[in-house]
């Protein structure tokens, strides 16, 4: 995607956007911190989980450029392998995540070995075509229980100590995952790996005559997206006690794309943000009869149209952002 | 009683039909997928909720003014054409220098406004729509028995697709329609309105999704999410036929519609993924897809 922004390890950095960087996380976790005093913890925890889902599509089309429109294979199907995991296996929590992020990243290999045999446009209609495809797998299958979904999943003890079936437990559970996720994240995109995903984004052929194995490059990416959405997926799993086929549909695989649309695609907190006004959005419509799918959608065309970069994008190329210091490149 | 395989013919001639059936319908999108593609690069996610509202304004015509099948054969895709028209040269063709992405990502947008909007106006649930009198019963061809309608539709998209290829191919509009695919710039500068001729391709194409629609409202049942989940199986059978050549969309189609049948009469546990399976096969041995020309 051409006109991206670009805001970490970009060569030059400016103090000031630095130290507003650092003011804003500090202040972002002393927000998480005290939330659930205030909002509704499973509304809060919805939001982490979808955040972190955000930030882990984002990895993928932010930092290689490639675009997924299946991304709700991983998500969901992390859901149902936590769920069957600690459901009938009788894991903890920890290992049924666990459980829910391997499966998910040999799922992301697996449908990442045939889409990277493509590019731009057929990349993105093959994940979704394969997408699809593991959702009829879901709704077949044995363990999913099909239509009815894996249902009174156990939060179980964090390390057979704390107990997560309390709110306040599980919100500060899935808080350190989300921050783990997110330094996970973090971590990659400014690894010498994640240089080279970037040099792909930027110039593919360079990138293959500096000897660089492209394919292996993306598909790395493409199972560490795939292993990030499922921690998303699994712990979602754990905070709703269900898994159902709603998270394997392509719809889901579609709100996760407008998440990071709005918020910024290639940002690192844009999704973030992003998923926070698409879950709110459709938390305060679920309440009225308006459909939330006609909303999605005008809201994706204005995306498309008005604002590429979304919102946290659109504001470091602002004339404000600018003067503070954030780079950002066209 | 005759066995195929160990298979009752009369049950493997009865799925080769519906394979077929469904191949039209594939052929018929895939077809105008790449038309537009072709043209203006945008896979064209709302092709399937154009294909959708084909059969809605059918229904409506139906149910409001008493207007019959034959005649929504001819208006639905003229209403459908000229919405699409509208959006091409409102939104559409503001993305023209972007990323091809950007236009996926759009028509995407517009595929779920335009379904969310008919969800809350008509539920989700599908509405029937009857055969039109003159096709109504079947035909006993000695060996099965044929639906009038089915066979209908199996000659009318044959006809289109044929027709389709030849506008393109033979005549000077569709010459002027290869040109701008192989170097807008130039056809440009030879005089020939090109932002025209991208307004009428994306209208024709939402017209060729529309009248689909319409054929398909008395054997599917009527409803908002008719088309996308079409149109995900037709993106599998894009990627399989490779959106290089017409012909081979068309092709493609009818192919993967009847090893879609065949697979529901042998194991039909597969029958609705085996499409996906072609697709992961194909990308396995040609990457490029059976029609494809880039690598």
């Amino acid at each position: 995607m051409a006109d991206m922004v670009e805001t970490t390890a970009s060569g030059e950095r400016s103090a000031t956007a630095q130290s507003i960087r650092i003011g804003f996380l500090l202040a972002g976790l002393a927000a998480l911190a005290v939330a659930p005093l205030f909002l509704y913890p499973v509304f809060l925890m919805k939001l982490l989980c979808f955040a972190l889902f955000a930030c882990a599509f984002n990895l993928l089309i932010g930092y290689t450029g490639l675009l997924s429109f299946g991304h709700a294979a991983f998500f969901g199907g992390a859901a149902y392998f936590t769920a069957h995991a600690v459901k009938e296996w009788h894991l903890t929590p920890e290992l049924g995540i666990l459980v829910g992020v391997l499966g998910a990243a040999l799922l992301g290999l697996v449908i990442g070995f045939f889409a990277i045999r493509r590019q731009g446009i057929y990349f993105a209609m093959i994940t979704l075509a394969l997408a699809q495809m593991f959702y009829f797998f879901c709704l077949q299958a044995e363990f999913t229980k099909g239509e009815d979904g894996i249902q009174g999943v156990p939060r179980g003890h964090f390390l057979g100590l704390l107990d997560l079936s309390t709110s306040t437990n599980m919100y500060y559970f899935t808080l350190a995952v989300f921050l783990v996720g997110l330094l996970v994240i973090w971590r990659f995109v400014n690894s010498p790996f994640g240089m080279i995903l970037k040099s792909i984004r930027e110039n593919e052929q360079r990138a293959v005559s500096l000897g660089y194995s492209v394919q292996y490059y993306k598909l790395g990416a493409f199972v560490m997206s795939a292993a990030l959405a499922g921690l998303a997926g699994g712990t979602k799993a754990l905070v709703f006690q269900f898994a159902t086929l709603t998270d394997v549909t392509w719809q889901m695989s579609g709100e996760v794309i407008l998440m990071t649309l709005l918020g910024g695609i290639g940002t690192l907190i844009g999704p973030v943000f992003g998923a926070g006004l698409v879950v709110t959005l459709q938390h305060y419509l679920a309440t009225s009869d308006f459909p939330v799918t006609i909303v999605t959608g005008v809201v994706f065309m204005a995306c498309v149209l008005l604002f590429r970069r979304g919102l946290v994008g659109e504001f470091y190329a602002s004339r404000l952002g600018r003067r503070l210091g954030f780079a950002y490149r066209r | 009683m005759t066995t195929i395989f160990g298979i009752p013919l009369a049950a493997f001639l009865g799925q080769l039909l519906i394979g077929l059936i469904n191949g039209s319908f594939y052929a018929m999108l895939s077809l105008g997928l790449a038309v537009i593609f072709g043209l203006l690069r945008v896979i064209n996610f709302a092709h399937g909720a154009q294909y959708m509202l084909g059969a809605f304004v059918a229904l409506l015509l139906l149910q409001y003014l008493g207007v019959d099948y034959w005649l929504a054969l001819a208006i639905a895709p003229l209403v459908v054409g000229l919405f699409g028209a509208l959006v091409e040269r409102t939104m559409l063709s503001r993305l023209y220098d972007l990323d091809p992405l950007y236009g996926l990502l759009f028509t995407f947008g517009l595929a779920l406004t335009i379904e969310g909007t008919f969800r809350y106006l008509y539920g989700a649930a599908g509405q029937p729509y009857s055969v039109p009198p003159a096709l109504s019963g079947g035909t006993n061809l000695g060996f099965m028995f044929l639906p009038n309608y089915r066979g209908w539709v199996v000659a009318v998209s044959l006809v289109t697709c044929l027709g389709t290829w030849l506008l393109i191919e033979k005549t000077k509009l569709g010459a002027y329609l290869r040109a701008a695919t192989e170097n807008t710039v130039l056809v440009q500068a030879f005089g020939i309105n090109v932002p025209l001729l991208l307004t009428l391709t994306y209208g024709f194409g939402a017209a060729l999704a529309a009248f689909a629609g319409v054929l398909a409202a008395p054997i599917y049942q009527v409803s908002p999410l008719m088309g996308t989940n079409l149109i995900i199986v037709v993106f599998a059978v894009v990627v399989v036929g490779g959106m290089g050549s017409i012909l081979g969309a068309i092709v493609t189609g009818y192919m993967l519609g009847i090893a879609e049948g065949l697979t529901k009469v042998f194991y039909p546990e597969a029958s609705n993924i085996v499409i996906f399976v072609i697709m992961a096969i194909v990308l396995l041995l040609r990457p490029a897809g059976l029609f494809g020309k880039d690598a």
